[in-house]
């Protein structure tokens, strides 16, 4: 097996992850997300038409009816309509609107959903959801500090922070809504990020105590070289169920794929690149790894 | 020998996959459109006459339908429909039939044979973004129960103070305490003395320097929990009567958190009438049974409400002695002989209205009334020939109880002779149900479409299909015999998860579903993870058998490592999150555990069925 050199590249990774960050950080800061409607509250309906809509005429007739400044887009397909009224219209009974739509058209005007969420609830779910992120990534911590080395879940715990960061400047910036889905997504990609950080440190532990080499650079490089075959099939299979999902699982769960897509897509590299460099910044050696006497029964199991 | 599990392991993965294929089993039966009758009191028996009614307006409209059955005591029948298409106008034409007095709601009765649902076996429920219906989240406004109850604490320690001629200003004071100022020492002490025999359960505090002498009554945080629980459970109590107004199947009324209440109506479209019925408050009236010479002018008959009295009534006076907005309270107790009574407050208004009707009718009975907005269904005849119903609003008012008056009542007062202390405490309930109730706002709501609905669960099943299609043909492409052994554990862990989300009565949403698409991508992981480490036995050398047998120990800790670790993270967001993230939550968590008992234990026996305990020379496992 070729042994690639990937902390040879390790400076040139963190510049790049620093400016993945930055960037992240500053539209995070100035454009901000935009907030779905679970957290900003207000009320949104969501409509069928038997034949392709005219948003024009819908705007109107919205404007004229007392819905003036509500925002009115298509919906996947031309005949799908969302719209989203604007705030303190929170009272407004969605189906009187329906109504008032479908008086104004030949055809037949469906109701698909109306969803409405008084501006409290907003709030509180943001704190929950700011909340759920930070346990997760403190329990996770400390499950590897236990399990591994305090080395090894700050490695960890940084990986995730940078693909969460990350992910939420890519919704940022592209301005795609964010919604509880995506929450959830989000807060799977910590799952996700995790599980391929662990397979890694996993392997830099067990050739820590295998291969009694002193160099960390030269072990890191061995054991991703070694995961690598599995990190990509893993990352594709997960990505090619992840694109169906994007392509066919409906407007209401394209969100969702997204997020997870450019999370996966992160969480890959930062496996690879952000927990292992900060095991090398860290100065992280096999005396780390040496202890307790327990762990190195299992190598004793590998023999025949 | 090596790669050879013992029999009962082979047994084992067996015996796991039957259990599996038998609960999975009910998903694959599509439920039948349906309609329940119930009838809107227990008194209302639905027979073969009821049901006969319901044949009729059903083939009168030609709408087919079959399998009717009656509930073995009569409460409730079940009529079959052929045609989901149909079903509400099915509903509005036997509603019609029927009258009012039933109640006719859409359901889905499951097809599952009789034998699995004996054994426990039933489908998954779908969540509301499956099957269409409004969500609505309401809040107590826990807040104005607290103010109502501070004001009836100024009223009664104003009042009392006054009484005795003890001379003083009470007000409130924040959000928990009443306060009132004295002109002496003196006058505290014994104000103090006062407040402490009405209200033990007041905190009360001394102060004031020089001329003002204060005396400070505040409620205990643990009041206030109390209050905040006791509105709430009133405000749900009240919603669950009337979402059975509703006529809806399988509604779900639930609290959440400190002072929200989830109400979830599956079929119902129309939210502003759900939103009117839900959103009405009932009511008490306090009423002097009347005497049995009194003029038919003078008196009116009331039933009782509860079930055991059902049929039997009271002539009351027509003369109303206070209503429910004066009861501050209503609390289930004990008096000092253990018996189970019921304590009610009232105001000071209410108070002063209770001793002067009461005073001169000591041995008398006082009847207490709850009254409820209820709907009456009359149908129009719109212009264009089409019937349209519309729900005509009456007030309802049944008997409570009526208990005889044993001395002149003030503000506190007692309804003794009680049976058990589950009436004392249903009374109770009542009685602060039809009090003013804690205002309720909606602070959430959500419809979805049936259309949109079944759209979900459509594109849910078709990117189910896709990236499994996809996943299954990557992995034999790549792994060869031995990616045929991971599809065929894939395929086992989905009728896992499905056995065990239907046995659990986990509820499918879309979120839900999303969930079992991702552990589709991720449980093939472990599988990948063994066989990257068999690849890597070989290339080192090793014999095939030594291979596989290391690398899947190799494997296991990394696998439960990684495992563990999201499982964590689902876990926490099952706690934390509420509505969809739980829904992903728990397929995730699912989907963990059954992927690692398959990917694991599941391929492993394939393997050694396949390969073990004989001489092999290559493993069909892809380029090494």
């Amino acid at each position: 097996m070729k042994v690639i050199n990937f902390m040879g590249q390790r400076k040139l990774a963190m510049a790049v992850s620093a400016v993945l960050l930055l960037t992240a950080i500053f539209s995070l800061s100035t454009r901000q997300l935009s907030w779905g409607l679970d957290f900003t509250g207000g009320t949104l309906v969501e409509v069928h038409y038997s034949e392709s809509a005219d948003l024009k005429a819908i705007r109107s007739t919205l404007d004229g009816g007392g819905y003036a400044g509500s925002i009115v887009v298509s919906f996947g397909t031309d005949r799908d309509v969302l719209i989203r009224l604007p705030q303190g219209h929170a009272d407004t009974d969605g189906t009187a609107l329906v109504r008032l739509l479908e008086d104004t058209f030949e055809g037949t005007v469906e109701l698909r959903r109306i969803e409405f969420v008084g501006p409290q609830v907003g709030d509180e779910l943001r704190e929950q959801g700011g909340l759920a992120m930070l346990m997760a990534l403190g329990m996770v911590m400390l499950y590897i500090g236990f399990r591994f080395q305090f080395k090894f879940a700050v490695g960890a715990v940084a990986a995730l922070a940078h693909d969460v960061i990350i992910t939420l400047g890519f919704f940022s910036i592209i301005g795609l809504e964010f919604d509880l889905t995506v929450l959830a997504a989000l807060l799977a990609v910590i799952g996700y990020s995790l599980n391929d950080t662990i397979v890694v440190s996993d392997r830099i532990r067990e050739n820590f105590r295998k291969l009694r080499k002193s160099d960390p650079l030269e072990v890191i490089n061995i054991s991703l070289s070694e995961t690598l075959g599995r990190t990509l099939v893993t990352s594709l299979t997960t990505l090619l169920v992840l694109v169906c999902l994007a392509l066919l699982g409906g407007e209401m769960i394209k969100g969702f794929a997204i997020a997870l897509l450019v999370g996966v897509v992160i969480g890959t590299y930062s496996s690879v690149y952000v927990a292992a460099s900060v095991l090398v910044l860290m100065g992280v050696s096999k005396e780390d790894l040496m202890l307790p006497v327990k762990e190195g029964a299992e190598q004793d199991d590998l023999m025949p | 020998m090596l790669n050879k599990y013992p029999l009962w392991k082979y047994l084992l993965v067996l015996a796991v996959l039957a259990i599996g294929l038998l609960y999975a089993a009910p998903n694959l039966y599509a439920p039948d459109p349906a309609l329940q009758i119930t009838g809107e009191s227990s008194a209302q028996i639905i027979d073969e006459r009821t049901l006969s009614r319901v044949t009729g307006a059903l083939e009168e409209a030609g709408i087919e339908h079959f399998g009717e059955v009656i509930d073995p005591g009569g409460r409730n029948a079940l009529v079959r429909l052929g045609d989901a298409e149909q079903q509400l106008i099915a509903q509005a034409r036997v509603q019609r039939a029927l009258g009012d007095g039933f109640i006719v709601a859409l359901n889905l009765a499951p097809t599952t044979p009789e034998w699995l649902s004996d054994l426990g076996g039933q489908p998954m429920k779908l969540g509301l973004d499956l099957s269409g219906g409004v969500h609505f989240k309401l809040e107590v406004d826990v807040d104005a129960a607290m103010e109502r109850r501070q004001e009836f604490y100024e009223t009664a320690i104003r009042r009392a103070l006054r009484d005795e001629r003890i001379r003083g200003i009470v007000g409130r004071e924040g959000d928990l305490s009443v306060t009132a100022r004295l002109r002496s020492e003196e006058d505290r002490e014994s104000a103090r003395t006062l407040i402490a025999d009405n209200h033990p359960e007041l905190l009360l505090e001394r102060g004031g320097e020089g001329e003002s002498w204060t005396i400070t009554a505040s409620m205990t945080e643990q009041m206030r929990t109390e209050i905040a629980n006791y509105a709430v459970s009133q405000n749900l109590t009240t919603l669950r009567n009337r979402v059975n107004e509703l006529g809806v199947s399988e509604p779900l009324v639930q609290r959440q958190g400190q002072s929200r209440i989830v109400v979830e109506l599956p079929g119902i479209q129309d939210t502003a009438e759900a939103k009117r019925i839900l959103g009405t408050v009932a009511n008490l009236e306090f009423r002097l049974v009347a005497n049995l010479d009194a003029p038919e002018s003078e008196k009116q008959r009331f039933e009782y409400r509860s079930e055991d009295r059902a049929g039997s009534f009271e002539w009351l006076e027509r003369d109303i002695i206070i209503t429910g907005e004066r009861v501050a309270n209503a609390q289930a107790s004990f008096d000092e002989n253990g018996r189970p009574n019921v304590q009610i407050s009232l105001d000071g208004e209410g108070g002063t209205l209770m001793s002067r009707a009461t005073r001169n009718n000591v041995k008398r009975r006082m009847g207490v009334l709850f009254i409820e907005r209820k709907f009456r269904t009359r149908y129009e005849l719109q212009e264009d020939g089409s019937e349209k119903a519309v729900q005509i609003p009456y007030d309802e008012r049944k008997l409570l109880t009526a208990p005889v008056i044993q001395s002149a009542l003030g503000a506190q007062f007692q309804i003794t002779g009680l049976d058990s202390p589950l009436e004392a405490s249903e009374l109770a309930l009542m009685l602060r149900a039809g009090a003013l109730a804690a205002p309720i706002s909606f602070v959430e709501e959500r419809t979805v479409g049936p259309s949109l609905g079944a759209e979900n669960i459509r594109l849910g099943v078709k990117s189910v299909q896709f990236g499994l299609a996809l996943v299954v043909l990557f992995m034999i492409l790549y792994y060869r015999v031995f990616g045929v052994i991971a599809v065929v554990a894939l395929a086992a862990n989905l009728i896992l998860l499905v056995a065990f989300m239907s046995l659990i009565g986990a509820t499918l949403t879309l979120p839900g579903i999303a969930g079992i698409v991702l552990t589709v991508g991720m449980a093939v992981d472990a599988n990948v993870l063994i066989f990257s480490r068999i690849r890597e036995e070989l290339r080192d050398g090793r014999s095939p058998q030594m291979a596989i047998h290391s690398g899947y120990d190799a494997a296991l800790s990394t696998i439960l490592d990684a495992n563990i670790t999201t499982l964590i993270v689902a876990v926490i967001l099952y706690a934390v999150g509420t509505g969809p993230v739980k829904g992903f939550a728990v397929t995730l968590s699912v989907g963990i555990v059954t992927s690692m008992f398959t990917a694991i234990v599941g391929t492993r026996a394939l393997v050694n069925l396949y390969y073990g305990g004989r001489k092999v020379r290559t493993l069909s496992i892809g380029g090494v």
